[in-house]
């Protein structure tokens, strides 16, 4: 379903274009650097830059108290154009006809819905067909395009530099400052190339691949620095595939991830509600921006994609991670002390001994979902696992899609058929059991393999378990009662 | 803002690396709608038992800690979520400085943004902090205090213990005076409507 055409669909055409500064001409530079030159608004004495925000997306649980204190200072927001906004932390999944149960949940989105109203800003609200998860919608709806710089208050919102632009998390305390100034104060990040290079082996998909690169660099390696992912394994990634990638580079602790635009980008983005009107020309300027032969990152770190297999998390954090074919490892395992700790800690919390093959490990729930894995190829790859089977008996599993297009999608396609035929609940768009806000939590002690970005203790619910795992794994297990290797999987 | 000028405090020695935004305040607490009164709900999973009593064994619930200001932990400290409520329950609970190895980006600038100090010390300089810390519990004493003076970017103890830190010094500047960020950037609203004006956006809308 189309939605209405902007209010100010002169001014987003306007902020598209990257009009050479000064700086450029000092050298060949990266994507980052030729975003960053281009929104620095100045540079005052004695402070840190302020960067132009080009987008500024919201949902209702990091945006009252920033709304809060316009009002009480007597602000305004400057460019309510410019700023989007959707409720999909606290939502509920079920039938949307229904009120919400939840008093204080339902208050946060009522002052979502009358904060949107107070200041102009475009809200996709509950019950409006392209609602859904913040930075699904975002590219989705061509809100996000090569080259700009966008916010939100959500630390996933590296998902949207998977286009090309630069996309960072923010607190509450700088939505307020973005709200009111449009920029942001931000001293300029290092940067990181994280370069993959070969095929894929059959099976292994990108989110296997940033898990295995957040493992990699674990969840610090990444703290000071904006990550472009680079290598001929990355470029041969569909949008979708590139924007998971880039959704968990704040899991390696990157507050961005970016994938320079090209063709796939482009055309992922032809046509698309928001996308510019004079798009040949847009793509004629979005083609300079890929990082010039010869421009320096701060760091660089090659990876080989052949050396990845479906992976699996063990632990409380993300870079506790090791391929489905392996065993659960003991703390002794790893020589930093810390990681020591950390692994006794999470061994504990998980109820896991070492040594234990991860195709051993029984689960008690799945869930299929959240803005890493809840696009359309995300549902696509899940059903063709399911196709012809059941969820195994003692199994609860959930597919909850990542927003009401994606949802119209799949039905389209008939995925959600194949899910409920195969035992799955089939859900209304949301963030959902990621983290748990809404009904959609794990009781203590349930072992859930999930699709999104988080396994921290009591991400899911309080005492809960959480392996994250691709959205192929995730079916494959909802259906086994247990982990598999999806490389043996027999499809039907 | 809060200033931060000079602070001397009990020190809460959190021992574990890696502490995420989603154990410093839980997301069954995000659904409140103001920056205040988030305190009771800090490190809710750790520090309370199933049935709402507090959890003797967390650290922040031993006499050491009673009455702390300065939290000291391992590195990688408030990963994960952007959710400011972690630094605001931090505030709130009154911590005014929290020192670890490293910290997340998000977590870190939001410290900044409430008056909390974030300092950064070298691994071997924090686990000699954790050794002190133990020591002034197991003694008489019973805590073990820090002195935090942000104009000379130094810390030390009573007992010779003294290290220098950095602070970006805009930062610095904003923490020591309480600076409100958005009049300080709403300052420069010429260049940003400059800014805007060689982009082709159009002028904002007068009142």
């Amino acid at each position: 379903m189309a939605v209405a055409v902007p209010p100010f669909a002169g001014y987003i055409e306007a902020l598209v274009p990257n009009p050479p500064t000064a700086s450029c001409m000092s050298g060949p530079r990266t994507l980052l650097d030729k975003i960053w030159d281009d929104h620095v608004v100045c540079t005052p004495e004695g402070e840190n830059p302020l960067l132009y925000i080009d987008r500024h997306l919201v949902h209702e649980v990091t945006s009252p108290q920033a709304f809060e204190g316009l009002r009480l200072a007597g602000r305004k927001v400057r460019r309510p154009e410019a700023t989007f906004a959707t409720p999909d932390h606290n939502v509920p999944t079920t039938d949307r006809r229904l009120p919400i149960a939840d008093v204080i949940s339902k208050q946060q989105i009522d002052t979502l819905r009358e904060n949107c109203r107070q200041f102009g800003v475009r809200l996709f609200d509950l019950g409006d067909a392209d609602q859904g998860i913040v930075h699904v919608i975002g590219p989705e709806l061509g809100i996000t395009q090569p080259g700009m710089t966008i916010v939100c208050g959500d630390s996933h919102t590296a998902t949207h530099g998977a286009l090309g632009a630069l996309a960072f998390g923010i607190g509450t305390s700088e939505v307020e400052h973005v709200l009111a100034t449009q920029t942001l104060r931000q001293a300029k990040p290092k940067s990181l190339e994280v370069r993959v290079e070969g095929s894929l082996p059959a099976g292994v998909t990108a989110k296997d691949l940033v898990l295995y690169l957040i493992g990699q660099l674990s969840t610090e390696g990444g703290t000071g620095y904006v990550i472009e992912y680079t290598g001929d394994t990355i470029r041969s990634l569909g949008m979708e595939q590139r924007m998971t990638v880039c959704n968990m580079s704040i899991e390696a602790g990157a507050r961005a991830g970016m994938i320079a635009p090209d063709a796939i980008t482009f055309d992922y983005l032809r046509g698309r509600d928001f996308a510019p009107a004079d798009f040949e020309a847009a793509v004629a300027r979005w083609q300079q921006l890929p990082s010039d032969p010869g421009a320096v990152y701060d760091r660089v770190e090659v990876y080989r994609a052949a050396d990845v297999v479906p992976q699996v998390t063990w632990g409380t954090n993300p870079a506790q991670v090791i391929g489905v074919d392996a065993a659960v490892p003991a703390p002794t395992d790893f020589a930093d002390p810390n990681d020591q700790s950390s692994g006794e800690r999470a061994l504990a919390y998980m109820g896991l001994e070492a040594g234990t093959r991860i195709v051993d490990i029984p689960l008690d729930r799945v869930f299929i979902g959240s803005c890493t894995n809840s696009r359309i190829e995300d549902l696509r790859a899940a059903a063709r696992v399911v196709q012809g089977y059941q969820v195994a008996k003692h199994l609860h599993a959930m597919v909850v899609p990542g927003s009401g297009r994606v949802k119209r999608q799949a039905e389209a396609e008939g995925l959600d058929k194949v899910f409920t035929a195969a035992g799955f609940e089939w859900r209304e768009a949301g963030c959902s059991m990621c983290l748990g806000m809404n009904p959609d939590t794990l009781s203590p002690g349930q072992r859930c393999a999930s699709t999104s970005n988080r396994n921290f203790e009591g991400r899911q619910g309080k005492g809960g378990r959480t392996h994250l795992v691709s959205p192929a794994m995730a079916a494959a297990a909802a259906v086994s009662g247990h982990f598999v290797d999806i490389r043996e999987w027999q499809y039907r | 803002m809060q200033a931060f000028t000079s602070h001397d405090g009990v020190v809460a020695a959190l021992d574990r690396a890696n502490v995420d935004t989603d154990q410093i305040i839980p997301k069954q607490f995000l659904k409140r709608i103001e920056r205040t009164g988030f305190g009771q709900f800090l490190f809710y999973d750790w520090r309370f038992l199933a049935d709402g009593s507090p959890n003797a064994d967390f650290e922040l619930n031993q006499p050491a800690a009673a009455g702390a200001t300065i939290l000291l932990a391992r590195r990688n400290f408030g990963c994960g979520s952007s959710r400011e409520h972690a630094p605001w329950a931090l505030a709130d609970y009154g911590f005014r400085a929290v020192i670890a190895p490293t910290f997340a980006d998000i977590f870190y600038s939001n410290c900044f943004s409430n008056g909390i100090l974030p300092i950064r010390l070298n691994e071997e300089d924090v686990a000699e902090l954790f050794h002190r810390a133990a020591a002034a519990t197991a003694s008489e004493a019973g805590q073990y205090r820090l002195q935090i003076d942000l104009a000379g970017c130094s810390l030390q103890d009573t007992d010779g213990f003294a290290r220098s830190f950095e602070v970006e010094p805009f930062r610095q500047r904003c923490l020591l005076e309480g600076l409100d960020n958005i009049a300080l950037s709403l300052r420069h609203t010429d260049a940003i409507d400059r800014w805007e004006a060689a982009h082709g956006i159009p002028p904002v809308a007068a009142d």
